[in-house]
C-alpha cells in the first residue's frame, strides 16, 4: 500500500487529502484550494483507494453520490411516470377480462406500452424493485465508506495542528503576542469555552474546544432509519407478515375471510346513513339544495365466526361466534391481529323479485309469486290450480348467444326468467321469457303473463381485510430517520483551535458544519472575554473580493460603450 | 495484506446480502399473484363441501385416486366449453380410478342444477357456499383445473379451457398405477 509523506513526518493511507495528524492539505488539488474540504476531515474515502477486484469495483459505483442522487432521481421520475395513467388496483377489470386488453382499449398503443414496461402496477414491477433496492446499496456502501473513516478520524483528532491546517480554515486569525498573554489568553478561552458547554483539550501550545460532534452522525442515523423501513417493507413479502384483501358480502350472506384462515364472516345488515335537515345549519341546507345528502355513516353489522381447529376449509357445520360487531369508518373488527374495514358498499342489490300471474285482456291476477334470487325454486303454486314452472334464471342477461339466452356474471345486475305458466285455461302451458322491460313470448301470443310488481333489495358491504406485523418496524425506521434528520439540521459541530507558534504569535481557527452565524457569535464571545486576535470569515471575504472584481469588470465595459 | 483481505471479505459478504435481499423482493412480488398455496409439488390442501344430492365430499377421502378439481360458474364461456369434454374424458378414465370434484362458485342450486341436467354430468357438483375453498386454492380467474396425483399432490395447475385431448394427457398423468 502506498503512504503519503506528511511534511510533519505522518505517514497517511493514500487517498488522504489532510493530514490525520497535524491537517496540513496534501493532494495537489487540496493545495491548491484555499480553504480546506473539511466535508469529511480530509480522510481516505475507501472506495477512491482501492480498484482491483470486481467486487471493489461493484462496491466503488454504489460508493458514489453522483450514482446514489442519479438512482434517486431515476427512481423519482419512474414513479412519476407510474401517476400517468391509474394503476392496476385502481382500474376496475370486467371478470374474464385480460388487464393488458382492458389497457389497450382504454388507452390504446401507449396503454400497450404503458402495461408491457409494468408501468400499471409500478411497486411490482421488477425493475422499479431493483431501483429501490440499488438505492438501499447506495445508502449502506456510500455511508459505510464515508461514515467509518469519518468516525475514526474524528475519534482520533489531535489538538495540535500545523499552521497550513489553520490558515486554511474559512475562520482564521492571528497576533503577536508573548508568552504570558498567551497562556493568560487559553485560560481565559477555556473558562469562557466550558461556560458555553465546549469540551476542551488542551495540549503544549495548543488548544481544541468542541462542541456537538454528534451532529455529524445525523446523515448516517437517517440513513439507518431509511434501511430498516426498507427491511420492514420487504417482510410485507414474507408469509405471515401482511395480508390486504378485499371482501364484498351481501346483507344475509355468510363468506369465507380471504387471508384469514378458518374465519367466517356473516353480514347482518349495512347501514347507510345521510344528514337530516334538522341536524345541520341552515345555510347548509340551502346550500346543498342542489348536492346530494351528506353522508353520516357508513356501517356493516356482522357476526365474526371460526371454524374448530380441526375443520378443513368449505366445513361450515360446527362454526362458533367469536364476537359482534357494527364496523363502521376507523372503526374496524379487530381480532387475531386481523383488522376488518368499512370501505366500500353497493346499495339495492336485487334480492327478491315480485311478480303477479296476469290475465293480460282482463288485468285480472291470479296471485303473485316472489322469486327470491338467492335461492329460486323450480315451481311456485299460484292460487289454488295454477302454477309457474321456472324453466331458466340468468342473473346478469347480457342478450343472446345462437338462440340461448347469456349471463354476463353470476350478480343479479339484470336478471331474466324463462316461465312455464300453468292454470286452468291453459293446462298445456305457456312459455314466456321475462327480462327487465322486454318479455318475450316465443311460441307465439300468450294468454297469461307475468307482471312485475315490486323487488326487495339488500346491499352489499366492500370490507378490507388487513394484517400488518410490519407497522412496528416502519414506525421504528420512520423514527429513526426523524431522529437523524432532526440532529444533522438543528444541532451543529463547532471547533476552534488555537495554537502558539514558535515565532510568538497566536492563531485562532474555527470550523462548524453548519450555522456559522451561531459559530461567530460563541467567537466574537470568547474573543472578547480572552483577549484572542481579531478573526476573519474567509469565504466572506472571498465573496467580496469576487463582487469587487465583477464591478470592476462591469465599470470597464460600461467604459468600452460610452467611447 | 491481511486488511486487504478481510476487506475483500466484508464488501462480498455486504453486497451478496443485499442482491439476495432484492432477488428475494423480486421473485416473491413476481410469483405472489400465480398461486402462492399451490405450487405444483405440493400437498394439495384438504376441504369438504357438499354436492347436490346433500353428500360431503372431502378430498383426502380421495386418496388413491388421481383427482381433477375443476372451479366453474355459469356465467363462464370456456367453462360451458370444456364442460363436456371434462364428462367424456371422465368417463374414459373413472374405471382406471380418476375422479373429478366439480367445484361451483357460491352460485345458486336453481343456477347449478339447471346447468349439471343440461350437460347430463357424471361426476358430483359441489357449491363453494363460502367461497372458503376458492380463497384456499386460491382462485381467481375461471375455468381454473388442479390435477391431484394419488398421493395428494398438485401435479398441475391449469387456468382456461381445456379440450379433450389435453383431459387425456393429464388423466394419464395422474392416474394411480
Amino acid at each position: 500500500m502506498k503512504k503519503i509523506l506528511c511534511v510533519c513526518g505522518h505517514e497517511n493511507p493514500e487517498g488522504t487529502t489532510l493530514c490525520e495528524k497535524c491537517g496540513s492539505p496534501l493532494s495537489e488539488e487540496e493545495k491548491g484550494r484555499k480553504l480546506a474540504d473539511m466535508r469529511y476531515e480530509g480522510t481516505a474515502i475507501r472506495s477512491k483507494t482501492y480498484n482491483k477486484t470486481i467486487i471493489d469495483k461493484i462496491w466503488n459505483f454504489f460508493s458514489s453520490v453522483k450514482v446514489g442522487v442519479s438512482i434517486i432521481i431515476i427512481t423519482l421520475v419512474a414513479a412519476a411516470i407510474g401517476t400517468f395513467l391509474p394503476q392496476v388496483i385502481y382500474v376496475s377489470v370486467p371478470e374474464n377480462a385480460d388487464v393488458k386488453e382492458t389497457y389497450a382499449d382504454a388507452y390504446g398503443i401507449f396503454g400497450t406500452i404503458y402495461y408491457n414496461l409494468g408501468l400499471t402496477d409500478i411497486y411490482g414491477s421488477w425493475w422499479f424493485q431493483v431501483l429501490i433496492g440499488m438505492l438501499a446499496i447506495s445508502i449502506i456502501v456510500a455511508s459505510l465508506d464515508r461514515g467509518i473513516p469519518l468516525y475514526k478520524s474524528l475519534k482520533n483528532q489531535r489538538v495540535k495542528r500545523h499552521e497550513n491546517f489553520l490558515k486554511r480554515q474559512r475562520i482564521y486569525g492571528a497576533g503577536e503576542m508573548t508568552a504570558a498573554e498567551v497562556d493568560n489568553a487559553f485560560d481565559l478561552t477555556e473558562e469562557k469555552m466550558k461556560e458555553m458547554k465546549y469540551n476542551i483539550r488542551r495540549e503544549e501550545g495548543a488548544l481544541l474546544a468542541e462542541k456537538g460532534r454528534f451532529a455529524r452522525w445525523g446523515p448516517y442515523i437517517n440513513h439507518v432509519g431509511l434501511i430498516i423501513f426498507l427491511f420492514g417493507v420487504m417482510l410485507r413479502l414474507m408469509p405471515g407478515f401482511y395480508i390486504d384483501k378485499t371482501l364484498w358480502i351481501r346483507e344475509g350472506e355468510t363468506m369465507a375471510i380471504p387471508g384469514m384462515e378458518g374465519y367466517y364472516l356473516e353480514s347482518e345488515k349495512f347501514v347507510f346513513e345521510t344528514y337530516s335537515e334538522d341536524e345541520q345549519k341552515e345555510e347548509f341546507n340551502q346550500s346543498k339544495k342542489a348536492v346530494n345528502a351528506v353522508a353520516k355513516n357508513y356501517q356493516s353489522d356482522v357476526k365474526l365466526f371460526k371454524a374448530p381447529d380441526d375443520a378443513v376449509p368449505g366445513d361450515t357445520s360446527n362454526l362458533t361466534e367469536v364476537k359482534e360487531k357494527a364496523i363502521k369508518v376507523n372503526d374496524p373488527l379487530k381480532h387475531d391481529g386481523y383488522a376488518l374495514y368499512q370501505m366500500d358498499f353497493r346499495l339495492n342489490e336485487l334480492k327478491t323479485m315480485h311478480f303477479n300471474l296476469t290475465d293480460k285482456k282482463t288485468e285480472k291476477s291470479l296471485g303473485a309469486v316472489a322469486i327470491d334470487l338467492t335461492n329460486p325454486e323450480k315451481e311456485y303454486k299460484v292460487g289454488k290450480d295454477s302454477k309457474v314452472v321456472l324453466k331458466k334464471y340468468y342473473p346478469d342477461f347480457a342478450g343472446f348467444e345462437d338462440g340461448e339466452p347469456q349471463t354476463a356474471s353470476p350478480l343479479p345486475n339484470n336478471p331474466a326468467f324463462i316461465f312455464e305458466m300453468y292454470t286452468p285455461e291453459t293446462p298445456k302451458g305457456e312459455t314466456s321469457f321475462v327480462a327487465i322491460k322486454q318479455p318475450i313470448e316465443p311460441f307465439g301470443e300468450n294468454k297469461y303473463a307475468m307482471k312485475f310488481s315490486s323487488v326487495d333489495t339488500r346491499n352489499v358491504s366492500g370490507l378490507t381485510v388487513r394484517k400488518d406485523k410490519t407497522l412496528m418496524i416502519l414506525m421504528l425506521g420512520g423514527i429513526i430517520f426523524m431522529l437523524g434528520v432532526t440532529i444533522g439540521s438543528y444541532w451543529s459541530h463547532r471547533r476552534l483551535w488555537l495554537l502558539k507558534t514558535k515565532d510568538g504569535r497566536l492563531l485562532m481557527a474555527s470550523h462548524t458544519n453548519k450555522n456559522w452565524f451561531s459559530m461567530k457569535k460563541d467567537l466574537d464571545a470568547v474573543t472578547e472575554y480572552a483577549h484572542l486576535p481579531a478573526y476573519v470569515d474567509q469565504y466572506d471575504e472571498d465573496q467580496k473580493a469576487e463582487e469587487e472584481e465583477k464591478k470592476l469588470k462591469d465599470k470597464e465595459k460600461e467604459g468600452d460603450n460610452t467611447l | 495484506m491481511d486488511k486487504k483481505k478481510k476487506r475483500f471479505y466484508v464488501r462480498t459478504v455486504i453486497l451478496a446480502i443485499l442482491v439476495a435481499a432484492i432477488a428475494f423482493t423480486v421473485y416473491t412480488t413476481a410469483t405472489k399473484d400465480t398461486v402462492p398455496l399451490l405450487k405444483v409439488g405440493a400437498e394439495a390442501p384438504d376441504f369438504s363441501l357438499v354436492d347436490l344430492d346433500g353428500e360431503t365430499h372431502r378430498l383426502s377421502d380421495y386418496k388413491g385416486k388421481g383427482v381433477l378439481l375443476n372451479f366453474w360458474g355459469t356465467w363462464c364461456k370456456p367453462c360451458k366449453k370444456e364442460m363436456p369434454a371434462i364428462n367424456s374424458q371422465y368417463n374414459a378414465f373413472k374405471d382406471q380410478g380418476i375422479a373429478v370434484l366439480s367445484i361451483n362458485q357460491a352460485q345458486t342450486v336453481f343456477e347449478v342444477e339447471n346447468f349439471t341436467d343440461s350437460f347430463n354430468l357424471d361426476f358430483p357438483v359441489v357449491i363453494d357456499k363460502t367461497k372458503s375453498v376458492t380463497r384456499t386454492y386460491n382462485v381467481n380467474k375461471l375455468p381454473a383445473s388442479v390435477f391431484i396425483d394419488p398421493e395428494g399432490k398438485v401435479v398441475r395447475v391449469y387456468e382456461g379451457e381445456m379440450t379433450e385431448k389435453m383431459l387425456a394427457e393429464f388423466f394419464s398423468s395422474i392416474k394411480p398405477k
